[in-house]
């Protein structure tokens, strides 16, 4: 009955001014954000000199996952995996949700999918032939998933077979494999081919919840690199207290951090327009520009984390007694 | 300021119904059983100490303890 556990308490105060969506400011057609008015939300930094080798994600075959559904697991895919290719790596994306396909139309390659993840495991094409490159960064390139099959056209060892030519004979630096909500045949051969993990959670009761489940049946695999993105949080309801604090999911889950992610309309603005938007959200406290900053963490650079300064934090109250704000 | 006068907001809670709640997950133990085994454990207890009569000070929670899960048995045999 052991259990893990993890606490993160070594943050450090610094004067991160965060953001207020100023809306009515935003040129949507070029997908130019201009003049933000970012001043009300006040962040911390993380001082994250005790962890610094320990957020570099060494694994190239890493899964995207987190138990439950909507969450986020197929825009984590598409904007860290195009952030990773624009930074310089050869990227493959491969979508695992047979029958539910749709990293495809979150990075805006829908038309151009020929043959999908299935045709390749039935001998229908080359592995070759059925990645798509995505014509906006190079070195990113899509195996969609077949959308009318399902589950039980995956085979675990066909997945990591592809995902070993990819590496070891096409010259990928990393693969993304994109799992399908649950924990059951979907889950289970997209992480059979993944040496590492990014589980995405939200600041909420059941995602936390099935978050902790994910992690479990990881580890059992022996998928040692496990980081955790924190989605959707939302600054304003940390402040109040009425949304669970990174550092509180940080406690419970007992993994490595490795992204906070601000909610962020931004996003739902680039799916529709099938672009993702870690490739071009400049602004700095974006949730594109988070989803960069994962993809940096990943490659071992050093960026601190921009984490909100919730009002019910002891850390906070001791600061407060010391007259900061 | 004075945010600690009002602690019980709706972090709080979440945070340590999740706690309690994982506990039982990660042991694979359902919190129903609970009472269960502690009726049988009470049994056991009235074997070995069978003077005692009084069942109702009893008391079995599940907690979590730093990083270990605890069975806490409050039996008082005297």
């Amino acid at each position: 009955m052991m259990m893990r556990i993890n606490g993160y308490t070594h943050y450090d105060d610094a004067n991160y001014q965060y953001l207020n969506h100023d809306y009515a400011n935003y040129d949507c057609a070029n997908y130019n954000y201009v003049n933000c008015n970012y001043a009300n939300y006040n962040y911390a930094n993380y001082n994250y000199a005790n962890y610094k080798e320990s957020i570099r994600v060494n694994a190239k075959a890493i899964v995207v996952t987190s138990g439950k559904g909507g969450v986020g697991k197929t825009t984590t895919t598409a904007n860290v995996g195009a952030a990773v290719a624009q930074i310089g790596d050869k990227v493959a994306v491969i979508d695992t949700d047979v029958g539910l396909r749709n990293l495809d139309v979150v990075m805006g390659l829908e038309g151009r999918v020929v043959f999908d993840l299935i045709d390749v495991f039935e001998g229908k094409c080359r592995l070759k032939q059925a990645l798509i490159r995505d014509k906006r960064v190079d070195n990113l390139y899509l195996l969609a998933a077949s959308q009318t099959r399902d589950k039980s056209s995956l085979n675990d060892e066909q997945m990591q077979d592809i995902v070993r030519q990819l590496l070891e004979e096409e010259g990928f630096d990393r693969v993304f494999i994109d799992s399908p909500a649950g924990i059951e045949t979907g889950f289970q051969t997209a992480a059979s081919a993944a040496t590492g993990a990014l589980v995405v959670v939200n600041p909420e009761v059941s995602s936390v919840r099935d978050a902790d489940r994910i992690i479990g049946l990881l580890e059992a695999r022996g998928i040692e690199e496990v980081k955790l993105i924190v989605n959707r949080l939302r600054p304003e309801m940390v402040k109040r207290g009425d949304m669970l604090e990174v550092d509180d999911i940080l406690e419970i889950l007992g993994v490595k951090l490795i992204g906070i992610i601000p909610e962020d309309e931004k996003i739902l603005v680039s799916t529709n327009i099938g672009s993702p938007a870690s490739l071009s959200d400049t602004h700095k406290q974006s949730a594109g520009s988070a989803f960069r900053d994962v993809a940096r963490r990943m490659r071992g650079e050093d960026i601190p984390f921009p984490v909100l300064e919730g009002s019910g934090s002891l850390f906070s109250g001791i600061r407060k007694l010391f007259g900061g704000s | 300021m004075f945010s600690f006068l009002k602690r019980d907001n709706s972090r709080d809670k979440v945070k340590k119904r999740l706690q309690l709640m994982l506990a039982y997950d990660r042991a694979e133990f359902s919190p129903g059983k609970m009472e269960a085994m502690q009726e049988e454990l009470i049994e056991v207890i009235k074997k070995y100490f069978p003077q005692e009569g009084n069942t109702r000070d009893y008391d079995v929670t599940l907690e979590r303890r730093e990083d270990h899960l605890v069975f806490i048995a409050n039996v008082p045999v005297q």
